[in-house]
């Protein structure tokens, strides 16, 4: 109704806007499933986690507004939280750097290979096209009391605590399945990424008597760098929201010592019903991936090479 | 002489080392995997061999009668449907609807466009976990709770398909629509009939990637689906955790079961998946 409108308003492009109008019109329907999905699922929840964020509710009764109470007693009273912010940078810190390492040499060293290249990207990707929950479990039972794990630290002569029960091995039990069940995805697109290193700058480089440590640090190294950039801050945003493993494995323990954010939340909104406070919570934890991404915004120029 | 000694010499050396790079990567290979043959081998023994120390590598006796066990001791066969009417259902509903807002923001003209599509794009910084507790509500609030409606109808309108496919859609040539279009074919008939067909590589992908993503998906069915008969693989076979003890060697048979749909297809489409992590590489993010 409006488009014809509009159109009768601005006789000199008359035909043209009509048929705008019935493109437009086309554009709304094409458009609708999706709009009203989107809205009802992903932005109207963004609304109402800001709003529920500032009120008590507990699931049941009436919600009231309490502003920054929920913020003020994360930061100030809670005793639980510091330490969960602590596992979590702790975990992502180790985990994202352990596995940028690994994926990148695993990379590397299957791009040298002159057989088999796609075999070993396949037995590298396997967990992370299985359910994280099966993976979690296999862990859990190899790092059990008296376990695989034990089995081959005792066999090796090294006498360490059970991994899962003890306080600070727990989020090293943790970062070891998370780095089996991630570290292929990175493996297969670092790998893709030097495939796509045009063999005659290295073939030039080899010429001119460049060493092969030279040619990875000085050409594949910067020509995959944008590639690296974007892996390292896709896993960072993952890492941050680690969950599945920590239910299965530790449920947070023992003590608190592998309770992360994304635990966090789950746990205060789903088994204590504080919708209100662990609205609050992933909002920190939204603050922290904008916070962690920006730095490394800032931080790619100092290393990222783009070729234009 | 000399030379030609010393190229083959050379040529042998080469050989041998590529012999022991090849041979070192698949010893690496076989201990990544060892988890997975972990889980097999503990699978086909009895619960006291699981736990009995020391750690036996193979099982003293084989009990490949697990397997059904475990299908049967909880209602496994219910949750494998379960979760293939949830991934299935969540696929077709995000290709149809990708593939209906992809062409609208390819090919057609309306009013802020660009910025809906911005829009789009940016609702894919929110993180997931994020919305659980709204999407909670929401999905309490609509009497969805333990219904497929519930797990599937949130997690069913992600953007990301929108904007993939319409990347695809842009490097289809307008002549081939067209034509179809100076012989009156409607939008619909021509995203049917022309662009549908020529994207599948497109489809196929945000098909392929959706349905494992759903497969294992694992918190947002532990939180919709309360009642047991409902529950989807992964958070089924958490159940074997709570009652009456641990059944170790049935846990590690449902969870080999759970990984078979990802493992064919990840065997499968290799070439697919990695063209499509390639695609990634070659943007750099940019």
């Amino acid at each position: 109704m409006h488009e014809t409108a509009v159109a009768n308003a601005v006789p000199a492009k008359r035909r043209k806007s009509r048929l705008d109008a019935g493109e437009g019109r086309t554009a709304f329907f094409f458009l609708l499933p999706s709009l009203i999905g989107v809205m009802l699922f992903l932005v109207f929840p963004i609304i109402a986690s800001v709003v529920l964020s500032f009120t008590n509710w507990k699931l049941l009764g009436q919600p009231a507004f309490v502003g920054f109470a929920n913020y003020t007693r994360l930061f100030t009273a809670d005793p639980q939280f510091w330490p969960v912010l602590r596992n979590t940078l702790f975990f992502t810190a180790e985990y994202l750097v352990l596995n940028i390492i690994i994926s990148l040499g695993l990379a590397v060293w299957i791009s040298s290979l002159k057989m088999g290249q796609r075999w070993f990207r396949v037995i590298f990707f396997l967990p992370t096209f299985t359910p994280g929950i099966a993976v979690a479990i296999v862990w859990m039972l190899i790092f059990a009391p008296d376990g695989f794990f034990d089995f081959v630290m005792s066999s090796l002569s090294i006498h360490i605590p059970s991994m899962l029960t003890d306080q600070t091995l727990a989020m090293q039990a943790v970062i070891i399945v998370s780095l089996w069940a991630g570290v292929g995805y990175n493996t297969v697109l670092f790998n893709a990424a030097l495939d796509m290193v045009p063999a005659n700058y290295l073939e030039a480089a080899r010429i001119d008597g460049a060493s092969a440590w030279d040619r990875f640090w000085k050409i594949r190294l910067p020509l995959i760098s944008p590639t690296l950039f974007f892996g390292t801050v896709m896993t960072a945003i993952t890492s941050l929201q680690v969950f599945d493993q920590i239910y299965v494995m530790t449920r947070g323990g023992p003590g608190n010592a592998t309770a992360t954010l994304g635990y966090a939340i789950y746990q205060r909104g789903f088994q204590n019903f504080q919708m209100g406070y662990a609205s609050a919570i992933a909002w920190v934890m939204f603050a922290m991936i904008m916070a962690l991404t920006a730095f490394q915004f800032w931080l790619q120029r100092k290393w990222v090479h783009y070729d234009n | 002489m000399t030379t030609r000694a010393k190229a083959k010499a050379d040529a042998q050396r080469t050989l041998a080392l590529d012999i022991l790079n090849h041979g070192a990567l698949a010893l690496v290979a076989l201990l990544f995997l060892f988890p997975f043959f972990w889980m097999v081998s503990n699978a086909v023994r009895s619960n006291a061999e699981v736990l009995a120390i020391p750690v036996r590598i193979l099982p003293n006796v084989y009990e490949w009668g697990n397997f059904a066990k475990a299908w049967s001791e909880l209602p496994f066969g219910r949750f494998f449907l379960n979760s293939m009417i949830v991934s299935v259902s969540v696929t077709v509903i995000t290709v149809v609807v990708s593939c209906l807002s992809g062409y609208a923001f390819a090919r057609l003209k309306f009013p802020g466009r660009d910025q809906l599509l911005m829009a789009y794009l940016g609702t894919l910084m929110i993180p997931g976990i994020m919305l659980i507790i709204p999407l909670f509500l929401i999905v309490n609030n609509l009497g969805m709770v333990n219904t497929f409606q519930g797990v599937i109808l949130p997690v069913a309108f992600g953007t990301f398909g929108s904007f993939l496919l319409r990347q695809f859609f842009l490097s289809i040539p307008l002549e081939l629509e067209e034509a179809a279009r100076i012989d009156g074919a409607s939008r619909l008939r021509i995203l049917v009939s022309i662009i549908v067909p020529l994207s599948m590589p497109a489809i196929g992908l945000l098909s392929l990637f959706t349905f494992i993503g759903q497969w294992n998906n694992f918190l947002w069915p532990l939180i919709v689906m309360t009642g047991s008969d409902n529950a989807t693989l992964p958070v089924g076979l958490t159940y074997f955790q709570t009652q009456q003890g641990t059944a170790w060697n049935f846990i590690m048979a449902g969870a080999a079961l759970s990984m078979i749909p990802g493992v064919i297809l990840a065997i499968v489409l290799q070439k697919l998946i990695y063209n499509s992590i390639a695609l990634n590489a070659g943007m750099g993010g940019r």
